[in-house]
């Protein structure tokens, strides 16, 4: 179970500490400290927490070499940690926990806080640090997770001072029987006069590419986000063109399948939010349940069949001599021409001996950025089935080191309004059958934003 | 040195390293150094040239942003373009940068290199300066090669500059330092001799240094140095506090350079020359008058000084231990330093009291303050003064005041650190046994030691004391006495239950008479220890026990009783156990007199070596070693200080209970135990080689004298030969010639034959072989018709002779032509020995001198007993030897003959005994017998198979020691 939590400004400073059980920083106490900087904030720390605090501080943030590990392991404590910008946050236990439990609730808190105040940053931690400790106490107790749904947090956790005052007997009861009830995630006697939902699959596309073109990995890793503005406890139901499902109704209407040409898409694997009933998927694979108020992430999944991959990238390196390097790079954006890309950007690395960059591009805008050692070239935006490219000419100095340039592989981000997994959403359904509204009167929205994670090809 | 004019500032490295010191992460400084080469990459690629200043800034932030750990691949060539600049920031920079950065690139070490020569043939200083200092601190073996020569020249030139002067003899420290090969030696080093004289105190100091390290190497070079140094150090020490202005420190004249000055003279001998030598002594007299002189500053920096220049003298003074009034006097100083508030001058005090007390003349000197360091080693805070004053103690202890300083070290004991508590208890022992008065004082202490710091008393202190008291007649009854009522008390440590039993037992009887101390009441003590102790000791307790039965037959009922037990016949250690079971079987099948004979007690033990006084040179190191000798300069205490006398032969009767106790010493092939574990366990207090009584040196010595008349007996008589001068010291032996080996191998299965001839010598050998004792008879023909000196030397090897002793009898020196002379050698084989000892022979034919080397026929066989043995015997034997290190094989290819006669005469030969009807294979040989070396016998069986269709023999050697084994075959596969 977590022992406790620290975050940490980028110098390694001490924000936020909370300590939930006693065993922690004893043993840490070991490792080499070096260095003790005051803590930021007002809580004074035990000397043996004090320890455990500079640990993480010596060997993870301030380490010469950089760590990559999330994990880090100092005298028999272990420190998970994740980075928000310039912000650790950092889960500490002496126990053997469950990692993949700790990290899930590191996100959480993430997606807490950002919740609450918006982006991670040293100032809005700073400037919220007595909600910070608030929402700590209330969802980690003992070091073990607790409720920690926006929706429901907010309902007990405000912003807006003290609201005890205005608040009667009644709604803090009623606050107390949701929290500890069935349905944690839901109040009763919601109420909204236009019905609505939103629903955005997310997807981001990673892909390693031979400079031949030979696909070497590609994986989907998406996200069904809903918002839901609905009254009352609604049922809801979610459909999409997984391929299990699909063939299930395909044995009792197979040409209607084959007639609407639908395609299904192979799922490898999903997790759902805690309000999806995971009985009802194991059984009939239907994806039903009732919804918190507001936003929240459904569903996440990965794909490593059938992507379709929204760019291809030709590189062509030559090396002319010890001191030139020529280099022509081109795209093809392969999706629908009535689609538009966003955001496009390619990186194209330089050797470390570059000692000028001259370049030529047909479209956008290219640079060589000196203090990343490559050449970007961004692209507003660019419809589908069209190709652009770019040729740069890198003048390299004489090094006396007989290494040879790594070519690292070239990389690009860019957005698209499509689902590279090619997942649909099929339906969602809305039952609310004690109140007078029906499926008919939901509006809903469907957006789908196809993004790239590390998208590269060799050069 | 040129002032940094205005506009060198670079602007621009400063508001980088801002930049990079601003840097928020480490992701934003990675950004930046990026940024910076860029820029740098593309000022550095234009073809435009750069100016003097622009290069140097880039330079400057290649080298800055190396230093903060990032890859610098380029601009080495811009470096070195900086070099041939002529300005000297320019220039500065450009040597930072190799020295930083330098690779072993041969291009750019070419350019580099051409660089400094030109720099160090610039008559500019400064640049010659720079240039230097970049040799010393890059100090690659390249550079050396290049520059080794030039910088003596530049050092000893007439017109080179002080400063240069002094950079360069420092360089040439530094050269020599990495590589002294390199660095040659010529007649400059007469002249650095006499920059001792030069004006510039500098270039004294950097001299002083460059000298006491080039005259360790060389002292004759250097020896004019010693009257410089003195008359320098003179000077410096006579001249007032003002004189030499800059070289002042905090009123001591020129400190360092006193210091340095001190330490070469430390490596001469006192100078010869009795004038030097009076200036000198005066200079020390000076010195320790100053000390006494009221401070002319209180700051800490004067007395360091002082105080520095003070103990280097003393250390001179220690040095040269010639000086009594001198050495007395530093005794005195220190004496004062002894009880000075500072902690640290206190240490140095006690260090350097350490080595003054073992020079003869302020022994006693030192001895006046016993007071004040045993006050020391009671008060003082910090450990490591402490434990100077425990080894000052060691140092200053002699007879007079042995019983105080060991009663103190004793009671110190009881409180010391647990870091130094084994050191202590090894001390306290080895001065307890080396100025005994009397051994039960000895004693005494010893069992005190135990009773204080038994964790501490190592296994060698014990052992010791055993062999003290097995030794010493007259303190064997007080030693049972004082053991018998240490052991009454009612915890007592395991140690002290190990030296109880074992004198106990021994010595049980002497205090049997008093009805205190009767045979059950020693019986019931002894065993009520024996739960508590652990295996060793039980073990040791039970070898008490079966002597007790021996000692005091009444006790045999309750002792059988106890060894019947179902806890120790039973017992889950093996080693308990088999004591029990062999003891018990003993007790009741033997009969009183054969008892007797086993039980006997033990021989006593040869003298050797304190097994303590190693033990503490192992701990101290090598460096410790003067001050543990110094008890050999007390000659009236040489009786007991060796400890044990050798005691006089006669009583070697062989002890069967050693035998017993797992030490086979008697005949055949038999290997350590195998159970080494278990059998060891008393071995050790035997401690290795004499641990075989049986091995008494009677029948030896009645060998040596049937063989040989008494004759006046000189192993080096050859040496007082007057040998013509022209020859070579007959010591130094040539290497053996080419065939030595060849001849060597024929003598291997027989003992007399030819063993080498030419046209004009030839030399016979006749050799027979006993034991492990050998003559040989050398037989020198002259060939030629001239009357001939011939000259022989023969000896082991420097690293065999512990293991060959080989002495010579008198050959006549003259022989004439057709004429023969014979020499004897008298053999002893005392270890076994894997190469033969050589024999060198010079004569002189036709005026010029001949000379030749030839090994010795003696080889590890010639001492082989044949042993006779049945085939189960041999084959239980063989089984015994089955470690693999053990044994040895060879097969190979028969270069004679395969004749079943010939190689069994050859088998004889090799001196092992033919056993028939061992191995199923008639056609196999077969082979059993016993080195016999002096200290040591070596089972021996082998076993050859011949193979008639493929001409090859295999070859298989089992000893029960490795080298052997392997020597033995390599010998015999030679021969077929």
């Amino acid at each position: 179970m977590i022992g406790g939590l620290f975050i940490y400004n980028h110098k390694g400073e001490v924000l936020i500490s909370r300590v939930y059980r006693d065993d922690i920083g004893s043993q840490a106490a070991d490792s080499a400290v070096f260095s003790s900087s005051g803590p930021f904030l007002g809580e004074r720390l035990g000397g043996s927490v004090r320890n455990a605090v500079d640990a993480f501080r010596v060997n993870v943030i301030h380490a010469r070499q950089q760590v990559r590990s999330p994990v880090t392991n100092i005298a028999r404590t272990s420190f998970f940690h994740v980075k928000r910008s310039n912000i650790w946050l950092a889960a500490v236990t002496k126990q053997n926990v469950n990692a993949a439990m700790v990290f899930e609730f590191l996100y959480k808190m993430c997606d807490v806080m950002a919740a609450y105040f918006g982006k991670i940053s040293e100032e809005n931690i700073k400037n919220n640090f007595v909600l910070i400790y608030e929402l700590l106490d209330e969802i980690l107790d003992f070091g073990y997770p607790q409720n920690s749904e926006t929706g429901a947090l907010k309902t007990f956790i405000t912003q807006q001072g003290i609201k005890s005052q205005h608040q009667t007997k009644e709604e803090q009861s009623q606050i107390t029987s949701q929290v500890t009830g069935q349905i944690g995630w839901r109040r009763e006697g919601i109420k909204y006069r236009r019905n609505e939902l939103f629903l955005d699959v997310l997807e981001s596309v990673n892909l390693l590419m031979s400079p031949q073109g030979q696909v070497l990995s590609a994986h989907v890793s998406g996200r069904v986000v809903m918002k839901s503005y609905l009254s009352g406890m609604p049922e809801c139901k979610f459909g999409m063109n997984d391929k299990i499902v699909i063939e299930k109704q395909g044995k009792g209407t197979a040409d209607e399948t084959s007639k609407s040409g639908k395609q299904s898409i192979a799922i490898d694997d999903c997790t759902f939010h805690q309000c999806v009933r995971l009985s009802k998927f194991d059984s009939e694979r239907s994806i039903s349940f009732i919804p918190p108020d507001g936003e929240f992430e459904l569903m996440r999944y990965r794909t490593t069949k059938d992507i379709i991959l929204p760019f291809r990238v030709i590189p062509l390196v030559r090396e002319v001599g010890r001191t030139k390097l020529e280099v022509k790079v081109v795209i093809k954006s392969n999706f629908k021409p009535s689609l538009l890309a966003q955001k496009i950007e390619v990186r194209i690395p330089t050797p470390l001996n570059t000692s000028g960059v001259q370049v030529i591009c047909m479209k956008g805008k290219a640079k060589y950025k000196a203090s990343e050692n490559a050449i970007v070239w961004k692209i507003k935006r660019m419809a589908g089935m069209k190709e652009s490219q770019i040729s740069a000419e890198i003048e390299l100095l004489p090094t006396n080191d007989k290494k040879k340039w790594a070519r690292p592989p070239i990389s690009m981000n860019f957005e698209v309004p499509f689902a590279p997994s090619g997942l649909k959403v099929r339906y969602l359904k809305v039952f609310e059958p004690k109140l007078n509204y029906s499926d008919h009167d939901v509006i809903k929205w469907v957006r789908y934003i196809g993004r790239s994670g590390i998208y590269e090809t060799r050069c | 040195m040129p002032a940094v004019s205005k506009g060198d500032g670079m602007r621009g490295l400063a508001v980088f390293i801002s930049d990079i010191r601003n840097c928020k992460s480490k992701e934003a400084e990675i950004k930046r150094i990026n940024k910076e080469l860029a820029n740098i990459r593309s000022k550095f690629k234009g073809d435009k040239a750069l100016d003097g200043y622009s290069k140097k800034k880039y330079v400057c932030k290649l080298l800055f942003i190396f230093l903060l750990g990032h890859d610098i691949d380029f601009g080495h060539m811009e470096a070195v373009n900086l070099l041939s600049s002529n300005k000297y920031t320019e220039k500065q920079i450009g040597y930072l940068f190799i020295s930083v950065l330098v690779n072993s690139n041969s291009e750019l070490i070419r350019l580099i290199n051409n660089a400094i020569k030109n720099d160090l043939a610039s008559r500019n200083p400064t640049f010659m300066c720079l240039a230097l200092h970049c040799i010393a601190n890059v100090g690659s073996r390249e550079m050396g090669e290049a520059f080794a020569a030039d910088i003596p020249r530049i050092l000893v030139a007439g017109d080179s500059m002080d400063s240069v002067k002094q950079s360069a003899a420092l360089c040439l420290l530094r050269l020599y330092k990495a590589s002294p090969d390199l660095v040659p030696m010529g007649e400059w080093t007469a002249r650095v001799v006499h920059l001792l004289n030069d004006q510039h105190m500098g270039v004294v100091t950097a001299a002083v240094s460059l000298i006491t390290c080039l005259c360790k190497k060389n002292p004759d070079d250097f020896k004019t140095c010693i009257s410089l140094a003195v008359s320098r150090l003179s000077r410096i020490v006579s001249s007032a506090s003002t004189d030499l202005q800059d070289y002042t420190y905090y009123f001591v004249p020129a400190p360092w350079l006193s210091v340095k000055l001190l330490r070469l003279l430390q490596c001469y001998p006192p100078p010869e020359d009795a004038a030097v030598k009076g200036r000198l002594v005066e200079c020390l007299e000076t010195v320790l008058n100053k000390a006494q002189e009221p401070p002319k500053s209180k700051k800490v920096q004067h007395s360091n000084a002082k105080n520095a220049i003070l103990f280097e003298t003393i250390s001179l003074i220690i040095h040269y231990d010639s000086e009594p009034n001198l050495l007395v006097r530093a005794c005195n100083q220190l004496g004062q330093f002894l009880q000075h508030r500072e902690t640290n001058l206190r240490y140095l005090a006690l260090e350097s009291m350490c080595t003054l007390a073992s020079s003869e003349f302020s022994h006693e000197a030192v001895k006046t303050h016993i007071d004040t360091v045993i006050n020391a080693l009671k008060t003082e805070r910090d450990v490591s003064v402490r434990q100077r004053a425990a080894d000052l103690l060691y140092a200053m202890c002699d007879r007079s005041n042995a019983k105080q300083i060991v009663s103190e070290m004793l009671r110190y004991l009881e409180t010391a650190d647990y870091a130094i508590r084994e050191e202590i208890v090894l001390k306290v022992a080895i001065l307890a046994e080396k100025y005994a008065v009397d051994y039960s004082w000895y004693v005494d202490t010893i069992l005190n030691l135990i009773r204080i710091a038994g964790d501490y008393v190592s296994e060698e202190v014990w052992y010791r004391v055993l062999q003290i008291v097995t030794n010493r007649d007259d303190v064997q009854g007080y030693a049972a006495k004082t053991v018998f009522e240490a052991l009454q008390a009612p915890a007592c440590h395991e140690n002290m239950v190990k030296v109880g039993g074992y004198i106990l037992g021994e010595f049980g009887n002497l205090i049997a008479g008093d009805p205190r101390s009767s045979p059950p009441v020693q019986f019931s003590l002894l065993h009520s220890k024996f739960h508590l102790c652990s295996v060793a000791t039980r073990a040791l307790l039970l070898s008490t026990y079966i002597k007790f039965i021996n000692l005091f037959p009444e006790t045999k009922a309750t002792i059988q009783a106890v060894l019947r037990a179902g806890s120790q016949l039973r017992n889950a250690d093996v080693e308990l156990q088999q004591r029990a079971v062999e003891y018990l079987t003993l007790s009741s099948v033997a009969s009183t007199d054969v008892l007797a004979t086993v039980l006997e007690e033990m021989p006593p033990f040869p003298e050797r070596e304190s097994s303590i006084l190693a033990k503490l040179k192992r701990k101290k190191g090598p460096g410790a070693g003067s001050a543990l000798d110094d008890g050999r300069r007390d000659p009236s205490s040489n009786d007991i200080n060796g400890g044990v006398e050798p005691t006089p032969s006669t009583v070697s009767t062989p002890s069967p209970s050693a035998d017993l106790l797992g030490l086979r010493a008697a005949p055949p092939p038999a290997a350590p135990p195998a159970s080494a574990g278990a059998g060891n366990l008393l071995v050790d207090v035997f401690d290795g080689p004499a641990a075989q009584p049986s091995l008494g040196p009677t029948p030896e010595e009645a060998f040596l004298s049937e063989l040989e008349p008494p004759a006046p007996e000189s192993p080096m008589a050859l040496l007082a030969d007057p040998a013509p001068a022209a020859d070579p010291g007959p010591e130094d032996i040539g290497p053996p010639i080419p065939e030595a080996d060849e001849l060597l191998n024929k003598f291997v299965c027989k003992n007399n034959g030819v063993l080498f001839e030419n046209q004009l010598l030839q030399i016979g050998v006749k050799s027979e072989f006993r034991q492990n004792l050998g003559r040989m008879y050398l037989f020198y023909g002259n060939k030629t018709s001239y009357s001939s000196r011939i000259l022989t030397h023969c000896g082991p090897p420097g690293d065999l002779q512990t293991h060959l002793a080989v002495q010579t009898k008198r050959v006549a020196a003259q022989v004439d032509g057709g004429a023969q002379v014979q020499q004897v050698l008298n053999i002893e084989c005392l270890r076994d020995f894997l190469t033969p000892p050589l024999l060198s022979v010079r004569f002189r034919y036709g005026g010029t001198p001949q000379a030749l080397t030839l090994k010795l026929p003696v080889t590890i066989n010639k001492f082989f007993q044949p042993t006779e043995m049945a085939a189960q015997d041999f084959f239980q034997r063989w089984k015994q030897l089955s470690l693999p290190q053990q044994e040895a094989q060879k097969i190979f290819k028969a270069n004679h003959p395969m004749d079943a006669e010939v190689t069994k005469a050859k088998l004889l030969g090799f001196g092992s005994a033919l056993l028939d009807n061992v191995d199923p294979n008639p056609e196999n040989f077969v082979g059993a017998g016993i080195i016999q070396t002096k200290a040591l016998q070596v089972g021996c069986l082998l076993r050859l198979e011949p193979n008639a269709q493929a001409q090859m023999y295999r070859l298989t050697l089992r000893t029960s020691k490795e080298p052997v084994s392997r020597h033995l075959c390599e010998l015999l596969a030679q021969q077929f």
